[in-house]
């Protein structure tokens, strides 16, 4: 039972959270060029695409007069076809993502976030709508959206590994999941497989801390989750390194292997290296399935 | 106790336990270390993963080796090991009687000698012995009291300078019955030794402890060949060994000094090392002892005495110039025996009375003019020993006829007399013996010498008490008398062999050494001695160290040379009438040897290993090692190498024990701000300790001095605050003071420093800050203050600002002088009374020099105060009347400084146009 009180204090530590998150997103969405994807063909849009002359049919009043003065031809002048896409985000608020192996580092979970965030803004620049995936938020366009996945963001799931929200995935859309991918496979496997259903494609970007991928352990350890809900002791924890680093290989190579089948592409960020890089990959990816599109 | 080798135990059972290490190791190396529990993502691709060993991490050999250490030290420890046990078998039972030699010999050792003693007597009084101290070379009866008795007895032991003896004396002071014997032993052997041990041996096992280093000694020092021969010696021949030793003196000043060092090298075997020491005359003469350095006992220091002074002897003889007649000459017997003890001077007496001679002989010199005779008086008075001898010249001079002349002892006849010669009657005459006060008394007088001619003396009533020699028939030889602290001898005959056989014989020599013209070049004979007394006058204890002698009994001459040194008879110095003699702890032909024990007698050294318990430091290492344990636990398992938090704390302890304030940093930091403030004109306020007040009156004198920076020569530094309790004020030109209710009152001694300031030129000005709700008096709380912080001040009688002070003129015309607050009179030293206007002068002449202080409540620190930006920190009035009175308060400042800095300058000005009057017409 939430009491109003602390409900108050609650809302107010996220709001107090929202901005900074939204700050550092806007930041990073700076660094990257904008503008609408050009279809590039000619369509409705803002940007010039070509001059072509008048053909029977044009209504007089597409004919540009600068263009035609020059000549005796009358042009037409068309503009690109821009159209806007629907992006569905998915960025894994489960426990396990809120780790960080030293104080130096940031927890995957605001990684996730920060870099979900971004790709957002930029998107939402870029004049597309984006959302996330299931009901709760559904694509829109505008700025005001930031706000609402800022603030969608900002909630904690309790479940230690949360399995990829797929339902109510928009058709042909385009998604994003960021997550560490580290809870059950066939939960990650039953999304993309709806995904590619529909036909939705995106970007799965697999985020995890230097220590995951580097098992500094020794000696004896019980290892237990970040929401305690499982545990693991070993005697030697060295011994564990080589068989835990081929798992987290093959992890990593059943997802590759399902983004190939499923159209998607598969991303692997690291919480030590620069959010920036992870953001340009990000958009890279986006931006390729545009070309593509 | 079961003792191993040097270590014992006093709970031995508990080393059992060490068997249980062994079962600890392999225990401790099955039980796996606790685990982390360590949060990780990564845990769902763990599971299901097992381990290939059913055993865990072992740990590692050196960790189990250092607990195993940590546990053996700590059972080791507990089972009370103890380092250099105290057996049984030393300790024995039943009396005990401890003998020490206690000479000289062991001086060097005694510290150590006492501590093994007190060691002894410590083991003793453990277990319950009776003992009893016998001091060998200072025996008294030997009682067996309580260990403790004796142990509060060892610190009054000294060493004696000399050597045990009289077996008899000590066998009396034995105590009765039987007794076990511990003899502390000096290492030298001793004739009465042998005895000794076997009294004892009778009477109880004999154990021996003795020094193993060697004993040094120096034999009295000898004058051969124009240098010092001094000889160490030791006790047993062993390896070469370098030796160094001090010649100690007096340096001019009288400073006890070393005049001078000698290396001797023992070569390997030797027992004696010998070395020789040249020194000029005068150097030779201040040694007063030679010492070997680093020996600190009497057998290592030999006394000087006349033996090594070579006396500096003038002969002048009244014939001079008869070439080739040596045996003839006055001077030839005198320089013949003279010559290997004095060093001898010739020449006029005027030449050789500023070398300041210790002797001058005047063979046959009658009359000297009236000079030579002043000067020689004045030498005698200054010590000196005239010896005359008498001769023709002095029997047909009228020398000392009628009156006694200053320089003879005595009157003479005219002519003096002849006997046995062959123009005369009777046998020549011989010497009587000498009587008993004379200084030749105890010589032999020898049949043969045999007196022809001499000068008469005339009978007076002094001269019974003048002789010191006569002959047969009672008619005077040698007379002496006092002048001043010196004497005057003369003999009755020539120096030479012309008047008679005296300068041949051996007495003649012993005369003269009696008479301390010469000092005997060698240690004088029992027999050379006999008839004098010789007192003290230092002498030595049994470490060497010298001590006035006091009232000490004399000793008989020979007995001095013959009889060994004892408490009768102390190394030392001995005086008999001007010759000084030292006797010796050695004789000069003294050897050391080493003390022999039989086999049967265990004899051990003198290092004393104290029964040390050793399970503290184990214990101790113990609760290390496991200290150690858990750094090494923790780093093993990676709970010390997480870091971060780790190298924080001591990050910040680090930084706790860095910032801790050096103790000298503040007194530096006052010289500092002293010589900063000395080095330029800089205005101070008083800390009140009300904050706000302060900071009003730092800024105020901040923005004062920018003023003055910007608008005269004057240039401050910034101001200083000053507390009165701590800070020197003789620094600053002007204080400036707010008074606060609640200010502490100045000590006595801040008042001393004020009023020193206010006499010596320093202004200080008041301000009550209350300017507008009071005027001056004790109608606010801050003027009461105000009064009563300034009742023990030395200030003058005071007056408010006249319109025609100095203040109003000394940069800008002012007429009053508001500060934040307008109105209020300010009061300054009044003016002399008899201040007159002169005529066509616009001021009076008032009161020279500066005004000690200024009192007002306008609270100008306020309106002058700015920022460090240099903004006005409170507002003035309003608007612009505001700023005007602001402006008028900077002005105040100004002219406050001025005057402080220029005294009476602008009334000096005032003249200007009478002096230019008068000197235009």
């Amino acid at each position: 039972m939430i009491t109003p009180l602390a409900l108050r204090e609650k809302a107010e530590t996220q709001a107090a959270r929202l901005p900074a998150l939204l700050a550092r997103a806007e930041h990073l969405a700076g660094a990257v060029l904008l503008g609408d994807h050009g279809r590039r063909r000619a369509g409705l849009g803002d940007d010039f695409w070509q001059y072509r002359p008048a053909q029977i049919g044009d209504s007089r009043r597409m004919i540009d007069h600068r263009r035609s003065a020059m000549g005796d031809v009358q042009f037409v002048r068309e503009r690109e076809w821009q159209i806007a896409q629907s992006v569905m985000l998915w960025v894994d608020q489960g426990a396990s993502m809120r780790f960080a192996s030293s104080d130096n580092l940031t927890t995957k979970a605001e990684r996730a976030r920060v870099l979900g965030l971004a790709c957002a803004i930029l998107l939402i620049r870029g004049g597309e709508r984006v959302g996330l995936t299931g009901t709760q938020l559904p694509p829109r366009r505008g700025s005001a959206q930031i706000l609402r996945l800022a603030e969608m963001f900002s909630q904690d799931d309790t479940q230690d590994y949360a399995p990829p929200e797929h339902r109510a995935m928009i058709p042909h859309a385009r998604a994003v999941f960021v997550s560490d991918f580290m809870g059950d496979i066939e939960a990650v496997r039953t999304a993309l497989t709806k995904a590619a259903d529909r036909g939705v494609r995106g970007v799965l970007l697999h985020t995890l801390d230097p220590a995951e991928e580097a098992f500094p352990f020794r000696g004896r350890t019980v290892f237990e989750s970040i929401g305690g809900t499982m545990e693991h002791e070993t005697l030697k924890a060295s011994d564990l390194k080589e068989r835990y680093l081929d798992r987290l290989a093959a992890r990593k190579a059943e997802l590759r292997h399902l983004c190939a089948i499923a159209g998607w592409q598969y991303g692997l960020h690291h919480t030590d290296t620069s959010a920036q890089s992870g953001l340009l990959w990000l958009w890279r990816a986006l931006d390729g399935g545009r070309a593509r599109a | 106790m079961t003792v191993f080798g040097p270590i014992g135990f006093t709970a031995p059972w508990l080393l059992i336990a060490l068997i249980a290490l062994p079962i600890l190791w392999l225990i401790l190396r099955a039980i796996p270390p606790a685990p982390i529990r360590q949060r990780f993502p990564g845990v769902a691709l763990l599971l299901g993963l097992q381990d290939d060993e059913a055993v865990s991490d072992r740990t590692p050999w050196w960790l189990l080796l250092l607990r195993m250490l940590a546990v053996a030290a700590m059972i080791i420890g507990l089972a009370g090991p103890v380092l250099n046990p105290e057996t049984d078998a030393e300790t024995g039972d039943g009396p005990m009687l401890i003998v020490m030699d206690g000479s000289w010999a062991g001086a060097a050792q005694w510290a150590r000698q006492i501590e093994a003693v007190s060691d002894t007597l410590r083991r003793a009084g453990a277990a319950g012995r009776e003992v009893a101290l016998l001091h060998l070379a200072a025996p008294a009866p030997a009682v067996f009291q309580a260990a403790n008795a004796i142990s509060a007895r060892l610190p009054g032991l000294t060493p004696a300078p000399w050597q045990p003896h009289s077996a008899d004396e000590v066998n009396a002071m034995l105590p009765e019955g039987s007794f076990e014997t511990v003899w502390f032993s000096d290492a030298l052997d001793y004739p009465d030794r042998a005895p000794l041990l076997e009294t004892l041996e009778a009477r109880g096992p004999v154990r021996v402890t003795q020094t193993a280093l060697d004993v040094l000694a120096l034999t009295p020092a000898a004058y051969v060949d124009g240098a010092v021969q001094l000889t160490a010696i030791r006790a047993q021949p062993g390896p070469e060994r370098g030796v160094t030793v001090l010649a100690q003196g007096r340096d001019p000043a009288g400073n006890a000094t070393t005049l001078a060092t000698a290396n001797a090298v023992f070569t390997s075997g030797e027992m004696t090392a010998t070395t020789a020491l040249s020194l000029p005359a005068e150097l030779r003469a201040r040694v007063t002892r030679f010492e070997i350095q680093g020996a600190r006992s009497a057998g290592s220091v030999t006394l000087v005495d006349d033996s090594l002074r070579r006396r500096e002897v003038a002969l002048i003889a009244g014939r001079e110039g008869r070439e080739g007649l040596e045996l003839l000459s006055p001077l030839h017997y005198l320089e013949r025996a003279l010559e290997p003890t004095a060093d001898l001077l010739s020449g006029a007496l005027s030449e050789v009375l500023p070398a300041n001679p210790d002797v001058i002989v005047l063979a046959d010199v009658a009359t000297l003019s009236e000079g030579e005779a002043e000067n020689l008086t004045e030498w005698l008075d200054q010590g000196g020993l005239l010896l005359r001898f008498a001769g023709p010249r002095v029997a047909a001079s009228d020398i000392s006829r009628i009156d006694e002349d200053p320089l003879m002892p005595v009157r003479l006849r005219a002519g003096g007399r002849s006997v046995g010669g062959a123009m005369s009657w009777g046998s020549p005459k011989t010497l009587a013996a000498f009587r008993e006060g004379s200084p030749f008394f105890g010589l032999d007088a020898p049949e043969d010498v045999a007196i022809t001619a001499q000068v008469m003396a005339q009978p007076d009533p002094t001269l019974a008490e003048r002789v010191i020699a006569e002959l047969s028939d009672g008619t005077p030889l040698v007379t002496r008398k006092r002048l001043g602290q010196g004497q005057i001898v003369l003999f009755h005959v020539t120096a030479n062999a012309e008047w008679s056989t005296l300068p041949l014989s051996g007495l003649f020599v012993e005369m003269l050494e009696r008479l301390a013209v010469s000092s005997t070049s060698s240690a004088p004979e029992a027999g050379d001695l006999e008839g004098t007394i010789w007192t003290p006058q230092i002498v030595m204890d049994g470490f060497g160290s010298l001590r006035d002698a006091g009232a000490m009994p004399g000793v008989d001459g020979p007995s001095l040379v013959s009889d060994p040194t004892g408490p009768d008879l102390l190394p030392g110095v001995y005086l008999s009438g001007d010759r000084s003699l030292a006797r010796n702890v050695l004789t000069a032909d003294a050897t050391l040897s080493p003390a022999t024990w039989p086999a049967r007698i265990p004899v051990s050294g003198l290092t004393i290993a104290p029964e040390q318990p050793l399970a503290g430091l184990l214990l101790a290492v113990a609760i290390c090692l496991l200290l150690l344990d858990i750094v090494a636990s923790l780093a093993l398992s990676g709970r010390l190498t997480g870091g971060v938090r780790a190298t924080r704390v001591s990050g910040i302890a680090l930084a706790v024990i860095l910032v801790l304030p050096a103790p000298h940093a503040h007194a530096q930091q006052d010289d500092q701000s002293q010589i900063a403030a000395a080095s330029e004109v800089v205005l101070a306020h008083v800390i009140t300790g009300d904050r706000q007040v302060d900071e009003i009156a730092e800024a105020g004198l901040r923005g004062l001095s920018d003023t003055l920076f910007f608008r005269t020569s004057i240039e401050p530094a910034p101001p200083i605050g000053v507390n009165l309790e701590a800070d020197e004020l003789a620094f600053f030109p002007i204080l400036y003071w707010p008074i606060t209710p609640d200010q502490p009152r100045p000590s006595r001694e801040a008042y001393t420093k004020l009023n020193e300031y206010l006499r010596s030129g320093g202004l200080i000005v008041f301000d009550t800050r209350d300017g507008d709700i009071a005027g001056f008096g004790t109608t606010s709380g801050n003027g009461r203050k105000l009064q009563d912080l300034a009742a023990p001040l030395d200030i003058p009688a005071l007056e408010p600002v006249p319109r025609d002070h100095v203040l109003t003129r000394t940069f800008y015309l002012l007429q009053d002088f508001p500060g934040r607050h307008v109105g209020a009179d300010i009061w300054v030293e009044a003016a002399p009374p008899g201040a007159e206007q002169v005529e066509g002068m616009p001021f009076r002449n008032l009161n020279d020099g500066v005004t000690p202080v200024v009192i007002g409540g306008n609270d100008w620190a306020a309106a002058w105060a700015v920022t460090s930006s240099g903004q006005a920190m409170l507002p003035v009035g309003r608007g612009f009347g505001g700023e005007r009175q602001r402006e008028l308060a900077y002005r105040f400042g100004v002219n406050l400084v001025m005057h402080v800095l220029t005294g009476n300058y602008k009334s000096d000005q005032v003249h200007v146009p009478a002096l230019l009057d008068r000197l235009g017409q």
